[in-house]
C-alpha cells in the first residue's frame, strides 16, 4: 500500500520532470535592433513549466520585443529559441502556437465583425466539429476559468478585458503551454483582473503550464508572479524571486529616480474656465446639468466609471461636442458657439486617449508632424529646420525614437512624450483624457512635471482619470461622475483614493 | 520597404502580358507578331508617336489630379464627369465668345479648368456638407455630365444642318490649339501636363498643403485634432484634381477632337484611376505606367485598323491587367491573405 503510494507519486514525480524538460524555454543571446536602436541586448532567460514569471522594465525597455520574439510576431536579429531543449525557428505566431506558446498581444488583434465564436473558430482547423459543439466547447472552456463570455455576442460589443478572455481561450484552445500576457490590466476593470490573475494561477498551478506577465506595474507583479526579470533598455538587468521589496525592483527598472517634488498650489485668482448648468447629449447618456469653476493654474480632476460622463463633459469643453443646454466661459468670456477649431485658437489643447486615434497620425514621421503643426505661412516645407526642430523635442522631451521614426513605432509613453512636445506654448487649458494610462512611473512623474511647468505659467488643467490614485494626488479640485451626473465637487486635500473609490461605488 | 515590394507594381504588367500571350498562343496566333504589329501601331512612325503623346496629355492631366485625391484619402470616381465639364466649358468658349488672338485659347483653358474644378468642388460638397459618399456622388454627376453633353449637342450646340447625336460642328480654326505636324497633338497642351504633374510633385513631396492632405488620408480624426480643417482642404483637392481633369478635356475637344462630341472623355477619367492605382499612388511611376496605357491603347487602335484578327489585344491586355492590379496590386494586402492562407494550412 505504501508502496503503491509511493509508486503513484514517483510517477507523478516523473510526469512533472518529464513536462520540466518538455516545456522548458530558454531564449539564449537574443538581439533584435531596429535601425540603430536596440531593442534587445543579447537577452539570455529560462522559463520553467508551473510557474508565473514577470518580465518587468519601463516603457520602452524591450520587453514586448523580446516577447513578440518568442511568440513568433517578430525574428530575432541573432540568438536561439529553445523549447525542452529543441532549437525553434518560429516563422508565425502560427507556428508558435503549434508549438505551444501563445501570446496575448498589448493591442488585441481579433477582427471586431466576427462573433465570439466565430473568432475562436478563426485560429483553429476546421477539424469537423459542428458549431454547436464547438460552442460548448468554448463555454466549457470559458468556465474553467471563470471568465463570463456569449459565444454569439460580436466582438465589437466586447469590453477590452472580453476581448482578453476570449483571445486567452483561443490560445489554450490552440495548444498553448506557455503563456505570454503583455500588459494585459492595461484599460479592463478591477473585477476583471482579478478573474484574470486567478485563471492565470489555475493554468500554472494545477495545469503545469509556463506564464509570463509582462508588465511596468510593480504591484500587479508583486501580487501575482514567482519571479521577476527585469529589463532596462535592452538589457537583461536581473532576476528576483518574490516577493521582494519594492525598493531592490525599482532600482533594477531605473537608472535613477528623482523623488516626487511636493505638489504646489499654484491656483491664482483668475477664471480659466467656468461651467454654467452645462448639458451634454449623446445617443447613449445624458449629462445632466454642471456647473463647475476652474482657476488658472489649478487642477481638476473628474473620477468616476468610465461612461458616467466625464469624458462627455471633457469633450464639451474641447468643443468637440456641441453643448444642449447652459454656458460656457473661458477666461470670463462667454462663448456661444464653441467648436473645436475656436477651442485651438483661445490657447485650449485637447489629448485623447487613444493616442493613434486621436492625436498622432500613423505613417507620418516625427518629422512630418512637426511640419504639420508648426505655424509657417509658406507653401512649401523647410524640411531640414522641422528635421532640426523634432530633433530638439527629442532632446527636451526625452522621446526615445529618430526624427525619421515613423510615429506608430514609438512605445505608448514615447507617443505621449511627443504629443506633449507638439503642445503649444502658453496654453490657456489642457484638457486630457487618461493622460498616463499605459506609461510607467517614470514616464507619469515626468508628464505631470511637464504639466506642473505649464501650471506656473497660468495654463488650468482638466482631466479625466480611471486611476483614482492619479485622481488624488494630483488635482486640486475634484469632481466625481456617475450615471451621467456630477455627484459632488470637493477639494482634493479633503479626501482620498479610498474614499473616492467608495464614492464612486456607492453610488452604483 | 522590402526590394519585393518595391518592383511589386511591376508584377501584375509582367502576369498580364503572360495571360495575354497565353490567350494569343491559345487562338493560334503568334504572340510575336501581335505585339510587333502592335507596337508598330504605337510608334511605328513619328505620327503615330504624336498621336500616343497627344493620348496622353489629358491621361496624365486627370492622373495627376487624382494622386491629390487618393493623397487626401477621396475616391474621386466623379473625374470622368469633370474632364467632361471641363470639355463643354472650353467649347463654350470656342462656339460662343469672340475674342483676341492671344485671348481665346487661354480663356478657353481656364473655362475648363473652371468647369471641371465646379464639378469636382459639387461632389466635395455633397461629400462635406451633405455626408454623401464621394464615389455615389462622383457617379451621379458624371451621368449628368453625360445627359448634358447629349442635350447640348442635339438642342442648343446642333450644328446649322441638323441635329445629329454626333457632336457640334467644329470650331473655328483661332479657337483650336496649334497642332504639330499635322498630328493631333498640341505642344502646348504637353507641356501643360507636364508641368501639372512636375506642381502636383512638388505639392505632395515638399509643401504644408501636401502633408495636410496625407495626414487626413492616413487618420482624418488625428488630422482635424492637430488643427488642419478638413473639409476647407478635401474640398481644396478635389477642385484642384478636377481642374486638372476639366484641362485635360479642354485638350480634348480643342485638339484630339475640334468640337464637343458625344463621348467626349471616353473613358479616360477612369482610365486615369486604373493609372494611379497600378501605379500603387506612386508619383515616379504615375507618369510611366499612364503612357504605357497610352501606348498599349493607341498601339491596338491602329491594330485594329490593320487586321481584324488582333483587334481586341489592347483591350485584353489592358482588361487583365486591371484585373490583376485590382486583385493584387496592393502588396500589404495580398501579404496579409497569403499569411492567413499559410497560416490556416498550418494550423
Ligand atoms: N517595429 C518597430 N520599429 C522601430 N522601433 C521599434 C519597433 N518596435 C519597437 N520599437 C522600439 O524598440 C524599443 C522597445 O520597444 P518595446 O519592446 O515595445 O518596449 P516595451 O514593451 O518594454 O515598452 C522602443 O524604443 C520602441 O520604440
Ligand atoms: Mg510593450
Amino acid at each position: 500500500m505504501l508502496a503503491a503510494a509511493h509508486a503513484a507519486a514517483s510517477t507523478d514525480f516523473f510526469l512533472v520532470y518529464l513536462a520540466n524538460i518538455i516545456m522548458q524555454v530558454q531564449l539564449n543571446t537574443i538581439h533584435k535592433q531596429f535601425g540603430s536602436l536596440v531593442a534587445n541586448d543579447e537577452i539570455s532567460v529560462l522559463f520553467e513549466p508551473g510557474r508565473i514569471y514577470g518580465l518587468l522594465g519601463e516603457n520602452g525597455a524591450g520587453k514586448s520585443t523580446l516577447m513578440k520574439i518568442l511568440s513568433g510576431y517578430q525574428r530575432p536579429d541573432r540568438g536561439e529559441i529553445l523549447l525542452g531543449g529543441a532549437p525553434q525557428h518560429f516563422a508565425s505566431p502560427r507556428q508558435a502556437l503549434a508549438a505551444g506558446v501563445g501570446m496575448l498581444y498589448q493591442e488585441p488583434l481579433d477582427v471586431p465583425v466576427f462573433t465570439v465564436l466565430e473568432n475562436y473558430l478563426l485560429g483553429r482547423a476546421a477539424g469537423g466539429e459542428s458549431p454547436r459543439q464547438a460552442a460548448r466547447a468554448l463555454e466549457a472552456l470559458a468556465q474553467r476559468y471563470g471568465f463570463d463570455i456569449d459565444p454569439h455576442e460580436h466582438t465589437s460589443e466586447l469590453s477590452m478585458g472580453e476581448r482578453q478572455q476570449l483571445e486567452l481561450l483561443r490560445l489554450l484552445a490552440g495548444g498553448a503551454q506557455v503563456l505570454i500576457l503583455d500588459e494585459p490590466t492595461t484599460g479592463i476593470s478591477a473585477e476583471q483582473k482579478d478573474i484574470l490573475f486567478a485563471s492565470m494561477r489555475t493554468l500554472a498551478r494545477e495545469e503545469g503550464k509556463t506564464l509570463i506577465l509582462v508588465s511596468h506595474k510593480l504591484d500587479e507583479v508583486q501580487e501575482l508572479c514567482d519571479y521577476a526579470f527585469v529589463l532596462r533598455k535592452g538589457r537583461l538587468v536581473g532576476g528576483l524571486p518574490l516577493p521582494c521589496p519594492n525598493q531592490q525592483l525599482v532600482s533594477l527598472m531605473f537608472d535613477e529616480l528623482a523623488p516626487r517634488p511636493a505638489r504646489r498650489q499654484l491656483g491664482q485668482h483668475a477664471p480659466a474656465l467656468s461651467l454654467q448648468s452645462v448639458q451634454v447629449h449623446t445617443g447613449r447618456l445624458e449629462l445632466e446639468p454642471v456647473s463647475l469653476q476652474l482657476q488658472a493654474g489649478q487642477v481638476l480632476g473628474l473620477a468616476g466609471l468610465e461612461g458616467s460622463g466625464q469624458e462627455l463633459l471633457l469633450r464639451a469643453c474641447a468643443g468637440l461636442l456641441p453643448l444642449s443646454g447652459g454656458s460656457l466661459l473661458l477666461g470670463g468670456e462667454s462663448q456661444p458657439d464653441w467648436n473645436y477649431p475656436l477651442a485651438r485658437q483661445h490657447g485650449v489643447a485637447y489629448l485623447a486617449a487613444g493616442r493613434l486615434e486621436e492625436g498622432l497620425v500613423a505613417g507620418l514621421t516625427l518629422t512630418e508632424h512637426m511640419a504639420l503643426v508648426s505655424h509657417t505661412h509658406g507653401l512649401l516645407v523647410d524640411w531640414p529646420q522641422n528635421r532640426k526642430l523634432a530633433e530638439q523635442h527629442i532632446s527636451t522631451y526625452q522621446v526615445v525614437g529618430q526624427p525619421e521614426s515613423y510615429i506608430e513605432n514609438l512605445s505608448g509613453g514615447n507617443q505621449q512624450r511627443f504629443l506633449f512636445a507638439m503642445l503649444p506654448q502658453n496654453l490657456k487649458l489642457i484638457l486630457m483624457e487618461h493622460p498616463t494610462r499605459g506609461l510607467d512611473i517614470r514616464s507619469t512623474d515626468w508628464i505631470w512635471e511637464q504639466l506642473d511647468q505649464r501650471r506656473a505659467q497660468g495654463t488650468a488643467i482638466l482631466f479625466v482619470s480611471a486611476d483614482l490614485d492619479e485622481i488624488a494626488a494630483r488635482s486640486d479640485q475634484i469632481a466625481v461622475f456617475s450615471g451621467g451626473r456630477l455627484l459632488r465637487s470637493l477639494p482634493a486635500a479633503e479626501t482620498s483614493a479610498d474614499e473616492l473609490g467608495h464614492l464612486i461605488g456607492g453610488a452604483l | 520597404m522590402s526590394r519585393l515590394e518595391r518592383i511589386w507594381p511591376l508584377l501584375p504588367g509582367l502576369a498580364a502580358l503572360l495571360v495575354t500571350t497565353l490567350l494569343l498562343l491559345a487562338m493560334g496566333t503568334s504572340p510575336i507578331d501581335a505585339y510587333g504589329a502592335m507596337w508598330q501601331g504605337a510608334f511605328g512612325t513619328s505620327a503615330r508617336v504624336y498621336s500616343v503623346l497627344a493620348f496622353l496629355v489629358p491621361l496624365l492631366l486627370a492622373a495627376s489630379g487624382l494622386l491629390l485625391t487618393f493623397k487626401a484619402g477621396l475616391w474621386n470616381i466623379g473625374i470622368e464627369g469633370q474632364i467632361i465639364m471641363g470639355a463643354i466649358a472650353a467649347s463654350w468658349v470656342a462656339l460662343r465668345v469672340e475674342l483676341p488672338a492671344g485671348l481665346q485659347i487661354p480663356m478657353e483653358l481656364a473655362a475648363a479648368m473652371a468647369g471641371g474644378a465646379l464639378w469636382a468642388a459639387l461632389a466635395g460638397l455633397l461629400k462635406t456638407r451633405g455626408g454623401v459618399h464621394e464615389i455615389f456622388g462622383g457617379l451621379a454627376l458624371n451621368n449628368l455630365a453625360i445627359l448634358f453633353t447629349n442635350y447640348l449637342i442635339a438642342g442648343p450646340w446642333q450644328p446649322p444642318e441638323g441635329g445629329s447625336f454626333r457632336g457640334t460642328q467644329p470650331f473655328g480654326a483661332h479657337a483650336l490649339l496649334p497642332l504639330f505636324e499635322n498630328s493631333r497633338l498640341s505642344l502646348l497642351s504637353l507641356v501643360l501636363a507636364v508641368l501639372a504633374f512636375a506642381g502636383v510633385a512638388l505639392l505632395l513631396t515638399n509643401s504644408h498643403w501636401g502633408l495636410r492632405l496625407k495626414a487626413l488620408g492616413q487618420n482624418a480624426r488625428s488630422a482635424f485634432l492637430l488643427g488642419v480643417s478638413s473639409d476647407r482642404e478635401l474640398l481644396l483637392a478635389m477642385a484642384l484634381c478636377g481642374a486638372l481633369a476639366g484641362l485635360g478635356g479642354g485638350v480634348r475637344v480643342l485638339s484630339w477632337f475640334d468640337s464637343l462630341r458625344q463621348s467626349i472623355s471616353g473613358g479616360i477619367g477612369y482610365l486615369a484611376l486604373m493609372v494611379v492605382l497600378l501605379a500603387g499612388f506612386r508619383l515616379a511611376l504615375t507618369p510611366l505606367v499612364a503612357f504605357f496605357f497610352s501606348a498599349v491603347l493607341n498601339g491596338s487602335i491602329t491594330l485594329q485598323l490593320r487586321t481584324q484578327l488582333h483587334s481586341a489585344l489592347g483591350d485584353i491586355l489592358t482588361g487583365v491587367l486591371v484585373l490583376l492590379v485590382l486583385l493584387f496590386g496592393n502588396y500589404a494586402r495580398v501579404r496579409r491573405a497569403f499569411r492567413r492562407n499559410r497560416s490556416s494550412e498550418n494550423g
